[in-house]
This record gives C-alpha cells, sequence and structure tokens, in this order.
C-alpha cells in the first residue's frame, strides 16, 4: 500500500539503496566530467563500463582477487581511454560518433567474451560490507551511510577529490582552459593534446571502475548488456550537474533515489506498473535538462577537436 | 612535384573507397581477435560470407536484414546532414511498431491495401513525433539530443514492455498463464507482400524508392538545401534568414520518421505481430544503432547507403552461420561493427587533408609548393 511507504524501515532502505546505486553513476559521471572540461565528449562510457565489468568479474572468479578484478577493470578502461584519446586528438576524428563506435565495440567484446570464457551467468562474492565502527550503530543513519562496501565510499570520496583538483590546482586550471580555449591555452604553452590525453583515459579508468562497481560490488555478476545504458545516463548527469563534481553528485543521488524509489514501489506490490515505475528516472532526467541546461553554458570547447594553427 | 599532386578523379576515388579500407581493416582487428579464440579467422569468414551470399535464401535474408538498416540509416543521412545526432533509432523503431502495429489490429474489416498503407503511415508518424520531442528540446530548450534520444529510448522500451504485457497483449495469451508479453498476429491479407518465394517483402522495394526521394529532398529541394545548410553553418544560415530552430526540428522529426517506418515494416513485413524479451535490441535487433553504422559507411548518403546497408545486413546474417558453423558467438559482429564506425570517422582526417592541399593548390596556381603545415602529417604523436 502506498502508506506503507513511509514507514521509517522503508524510507531507510530506500535511502540506503539510493546511496549505493549512485555508484556507479558517480564513477563515470566524475571521469566524464573531466573529459568535457577539457572539450573532449565521450560518448563511449557505456561501452568502457561493459568492459570494464566484464574484466573485473572474470578476474575475480578465476583468480578470487576482487583487488586485482578492479585493477584489471582500471587498466581496461585506461586502453579504452587511450584508444579514444588516439582518435580524437590526434585524428580529430567526431568525438560523438567514434564514441557510438566504442559503445558498439565494448558491447559486441564484452558480450563475446562472456560468452567464449564463461558461458552461463555465474555469482562471486564481492567488496563485503564495511561498517564504521560507532557509527554505524547509529538508527537509520547509520545503515544509509556507514554501512556501505568499499565502493561506494570510493564514489563519494571522488567528488571532493575531483571538486578540488579542477578547481584548486595547476592542472585542472589547464585542464578547464583546454576546455574552454585552447588556442590560448595553447599559445601559453600547455600541451593541448596530452592535457586531452590524460582527461580521456582518466575518464576511460572511472568507467571501468563504473563497470566493475557494478559486477563485483553492488550486484555480483556479470550479463550481457548489464549496465543497460547506465553510460549514457552518467554522460547525462554531467550535462545535468552542470559540469561540476558537486553537481553531478546531486544529479547522481536524485537518479538513484528515484530509482531506489521505483524498485521499492515494486517491491511493496503497490498498484503502478512496474514498467511505468521504470520509465520515471528517465522522465524525470530530460525534464531536469530542459529547466537546467538552457542556463547554463557547456565549455566553449566542448566535442570540438583541436588543431593547432601555425 | 609542383604540380596537382593527384588529378580530381583518384582523389574521389580514394575518398570513396576509405570506408571499404576502414572495414577491411575492421575485419583484419577481427581476424586477430578470432586466432586469440584459437578459431580459424578464414574458416569463420567463409562461413560468414556463405551464411550472407551464398543461396538465393540467404542473400534474401540479408536483404531482409539490411531493409531497417537503410531505412533508419536515410533518416540518419538527413539528420546528421543537419548536423543533429539523432541516436534514438532504436526508440523511434519501437514508437513506430507499436503505433503500426495498433492500426494493423485495429482496422480488421478494412482492405488489406488500405490498412497496410495507413500501417506505414502510421509508423512514419510515430516515429516523427518519438524523433520530434528531441528536436524541439534541442531547437528550443538547447537539451542535448544525444542525450534525448538516448532517454526516448529507454522510455520507448517500457513503454513497448507495458502495452505488451497489458493493453495489447494477445487476448490468448492473456488467458494463458505464460502470458508471453507479444501482440495477436496481424491477418495474412495485411502482411506486406513478397516478392519473391522467399522472406525478402516489399518494405526492401519500398526503402529504396525512398532513398531515391531522400537524396532528392536533399540535394534538388529547398527544405534540404536549408537543412544541409544548418548543419554545416548554423550561424551562416541565420543571417542567410533561415529558421535554424525550425531546420533542427524537422531534421530530427524526419530522422525519427524514417525509423519509425523500419519499425513499422517489421512487423508487417517480418513478425507479423510485436514480441517483446523485455530490451530494445530484442525488437529491433539493434537496427537502430546499425542504421547509424551504414549510413555513415554510405558517406550520408542515401543511395551510397543502399550498397552500405546490405553490406552491413550480410555481416549480420553471417554473424548468425558464424556461430554455428565455427561457434563464435555473433556479438563479435557488433564488436566490428563499432570499429568500423571508429575507422570511418577516424579515416575523415585524410579526406579533408587531401581536400585542404587541392584547394590550396588550387588557389596557388601550381606555382609554388603547397605549405608545409598541409602535408600529411605522418601519425607519430601516439601517446604523447
Amino acid at each position: 500500500m502506498i502508506s506503507d511507504l513511509f514507514s521509517v524501515t522503508v524510507l531507510v532502505g530506500i535511502l540506503a539503496s539510493g546511496i549505493r546505486l549512485a555508484t556507479p553513476y558517480l564513477y563515470a559521471a566524475i571521469g566524464e566530467t573531466f573529459s568535457q572540461r577539457s572539450g573532449v565528449l565521450n560518448l563511449g562510457v557505456e561501452g568502457q563500463m561493459l568492459l570494464g565489468a566484464f574484466a573485473a568479474f572474470y578476474v575475480t572468479l578465476t583468480t578470487g582477487n576482487l583487488w586485482l578484478g578492479l585493477m584489471t577493470a582500471m587498466l581496461v578502461g585506461a586502453l579504452m581511454g587511450l584508444a579514444m584519446a588516439y582518435v580524437t586528438v590526434n585524428l580529430q576524428a567526431q568525438q560523438g560518433i567514434s564514441g557510438i563506435g566504442f559503445y558498439l565495440f565494448g558491447l559486441g567484446m564484452s558480450d563475446l567474451l562472456f560468452q567464449k570464457l564463461m558461458g552461463t551467468v555465474e555469482t562471486v562474492k564481492g567488496f563485503p560490507k564495511i561498517h564504521i565502527p560507532g557509527l554505524s550503530d547509529i538508527p537509520g543513519i547509520g545503515e544509509i551511510f556507514f554501512s556501505q562496501n568499499i565502493l561506494v565510499y570510493g564514489a563519494y570520496l571522488l567528488v571532493p577529490i575531483a571538486w578540488f583538483v579542477l578547481n584548486k590546482t595547476t592542472l585542472g586550471l589547464k585542464i578547464r582552459s583546454v576546455g574552454e580555449n585552447p588556442d590560448a591555452a595553447d599559445s601559453l604553452g600547455v600541451n593541448v593534446g596530452r592535457i586531452r590525453y590524460f582527461t580521456i583515459i582518466l575518464g576511460g579508468i572511472l568507467s571501468g571502475v563504473a563497470g566493475a562497481s557494478l559486477s563485483i560490488a553492488l550486484l555480483n555478476v556479470f550479463q550481457q548488456n548489464m549496465t543497460s545504458g547506465q553510460g549514457f545516463i552518467a554522460v547525462a548527469l554531467v550535462y545535468f550537474g552542470a559540469w561540476r563534481p558537486t553537481g553531478v553528485l546531486g544529479g547522481a543521488l536524485l537518479f538513484s533515489l528515484i530509482n531506489a524509489l521505483q524498485l521499492w514501489v515494486q517491491v511493496l506490490n503497490i498498484p503502478v506498473p512496474s514498467e511505468i515505475a521504470v520509465m520515471m528516472p528517465y522522465v524525470l532526467t530530460i525534464l531536469v535538462l530542459v529547466t537546467s541546461v538552457s542556463k547554463v553554458r557547456a565549455p566553449s570547447a566542448l566535442s570540438k577537436p583541436f588543431e593547432r594553427e601555425n | 612535384m609542383k604540380k596537382v599532386f593527384e588529378s580530381e578523379w583518384v582523389s574521389r576515388l580514394i575518398d570513396g573507397l576509405l570506408p571499404v579500407f576502414a572495414t577491411l581493416a575492421a575485419l583484419l582487428v577481427g581476424a586477430v581477435m578470432l586466432l586469440f579464440l584459437k578459431v580459424n579467422p578464414i574458416e569463420a569468414y567463409k562461413a560468414l560470407w556463405v551464411g550472407a551470399f551464398g543461396t538465393s535464401n540467404a542473400f534474401a535474408e540479408t536483404l531482409v536484414k539490411a531493409t531497417p538498416l537503410l531505412l533508419v540509416g536515410l533518416g540518419i543521412c538527413i539528420s546528421f546532414r543537419g548536423d543533429v545526432i539523432n541516436i534514438g533509432g532504436e526508440g523511434q523503431m519501437i514508437i513506430g511498431a507499436i503505433v503500426a502495429t495498433w492500426v494493423g489490429l485495429t482496422f480488421t474489416t478494412l482492405p488489406g491495401w488500405l490498412v497496410i498503407t495507413l500501417a506505414m503511415l502510421a509508423g512514419f508518424a510515430g516515429g516523427a513525433v518519438w524523433g520530434g520531442i528531441p528536436g524541439v528540446l534541442k531547437a528550443y530548450f538547447r537539451v542535448n539530443e544525444i542525450l534525448s534520444t538516448v532517454m526516448m529510448n529507454a522510455i520507448a522500451v517500457q513503454l513497448m514492455n507495458f502495452l505488451l504485457r497489458g493493453p495489447m497483449i494477445d487476448p490468448a495469451q492473456a488467458e494463458l498463464a505464460s502470458k508471453i508479453p507479444q501482440t495477436a498476429r496481424l491477418l495474412e491479407i495485411f502482411r506486406l507482400p513478397r516478392l519473391i518465394p522467399t522472406r525478402l517483402h516489399l518494405g526492401a522495394l519500398i526503402a529504396v524508392i525512398l532513398a531515391v526521394l531522400v537524396y532528392i529532398l536533399l540535394w534538388r529541394t529547398t527544405l534540404g538545401y536549408r537543412i544541409r545548410a544548418v548543419g554545416q553553418n548554423p550561424h551562416a544560415s541565420r543571417y542567410a534568414g533561415i529558421k535554424v530552430p525550425r531546420y533542427i526540428v524537422l531534421a530530427l522529426l524526419l530522422s525519427g520518421a524514417f525509423s519509425g517506418l523500419a519499425g513499422a515494416t517489421q512487423v508487417f513485413g517480418v513478425n507479423y505481430r510485436m514480441i517483446t524479451d523485455g530490451s530494445a535490441s530484442g525488437f529491433t535487433g539493434s537496427a537502430g544503432f546499425n542504421g547509424i553504422v551504414a549510413a555513415l559507411f554510405g558517406q550520408l548518403h542515401p543511395i551510397w547507403s543502399i550498397p552500405a546497408s546490405i553490406l552491413f545486413g550480410a555481416l549480420l546474417v553471417g554473424a548468425n552461420s558464424m556461430q554455428r558453423v565455427v561457434q563464435v558467438p555473433s556479438a563479435l559482429v557488433i564488436a566490428l561493427n563499432g570499429l568500423v564506425v571508429v575507422f570511418v570517422v577516424s579515416s575523415e582526417i585524410w579526406r579533408q587533408k587531401r581536400q585542404r592541399r587541392r584547394l590550396s593548390v588550387a588557389r596557388q596556381d601550381g606555382d609554388s609548393p603547397p605549405p608545409a603545415d598541409e602535408q600529411p602529417v605522418p601519425h607519430t604523436e601516439a601517446g604523447t
């Protein structure tokens, strides 16, 4: 019943799963924030996540070592990022379309490897919940914030780090200047190509972690196309968050809480068709994009290849 | 070396062949992947070829698969020419199919030709609406169309699942415990006629005719000219008095319409009903994405998109036979399609470089060599 939604247990449950579900979005969207701030639209996030998810899962399954799995996902993401960087920086290919190419590559490749190497859906024991002593015993709050696994904590830690790097360091200044005015940055001696290589590869690594967070921390399985559009949503969250880590955090939380809400609506058998419930986060994202995007300006050089003028 | 380096003709030929080189490169990478999977690439590709072209049935199947790719691809030619990136083919196909199916299941007393015509038009209109919404959002609210079309895909899938499990479910299935999420079958007289005694249906012919019409639209009408002008330079277009937002909406709307028609032809020409496995690709076979690949391969030219669609239709059909003969999952072909896209957009740089060199040579009357910075740059800077 609707009133069941408002019991304390359910509210705590919704908040706890909302916090948890935001994890892959945070990693992927923070990574995408870096590349977009440097002027590169990476639409291959979904493909990087899928390959990362598979790599992490398969290595964990065969070696039993979660950290090795995570590292492999990061490596795979970095390699995908490297390829994307070469194509968009050196070959100046159109970013949106090449991103779709990398998406299809990751989609097909992760499926192919899954069928060839595993064949059936299996499960692993993922990263365990870490109960922070003292804090996790606080009723409600403890379950929501202090009884999550390490990748969830990592995702939230990433937000202030990303904010600091982008706004308070020379590197961040270089990244932003390359995204706003690459010609000026270049004339001041900033190596535009190198900065973009850095941000695209960083984005790839974080997308890999995002995939791993699904396959070895949240769901602990791998299936074909298991990200089912989350990488694209992560890209949307960057626009939603106005290219700021804090904005991305807000967007990821909002999106995930609504998702958690619709999951609980289904669990509690509230008479709303599940398909309509699943649809809601997407409808909401569009609505928020309509109301927010027009007020904020994207990085000026976003999706424009840089060519040095002599 | 002071004269033009290559004749216009040779240059154009190289430009035209770039996608072919890109495909060969992708197949080469695929061969390496096959070796890693301990499969003989020659055997695998032979199975692919035989599966796609070996018999007249196989070739007909290739054309059946090529049909939605071409229709989606025609829409992509329009939208990408207008510099609008429509990733929403999947959702637009689904909506077009739903509306067309509804027509087919509702007007059961009307004559077959009329219902087919109405259903195709309905599919066209349904896709147009689903594409037009992101168009309006982009033109008037500055919402990135890549994102909104992806969201619209997710919404369309859920809408399909909802309708096929509920309001539109086959009455026979509604009685059963299994409740397979599918609509009732269309009446036999509502099926798109077959062209030869294979599964090839009228939709293929419609698609080819439309390819010619889209060519005429883009290069022989004011509407097409304006869509392309907005795509090439929105600022100049605005100064020239073109209402830019209107043509952005039109580009996405038309693009969606062709995808919607693709969805409608799938129902009326191939499956004769809608059925869902819960995912978009379960219905579309990812044609909404692969159509983009085909159109890019055809250099966003409606006529060239015809052979391009046949090529990718062949890859899809051949992939299934490859799976049967050498046990390589057909997902390999999705990965290769991705590589083709990457290689095709990457090879653009050589085309642009040659074009610029041609211009500069022409400017200098062939008397002095082109400036150093316009020489082809060897790509030695990887990793810097």
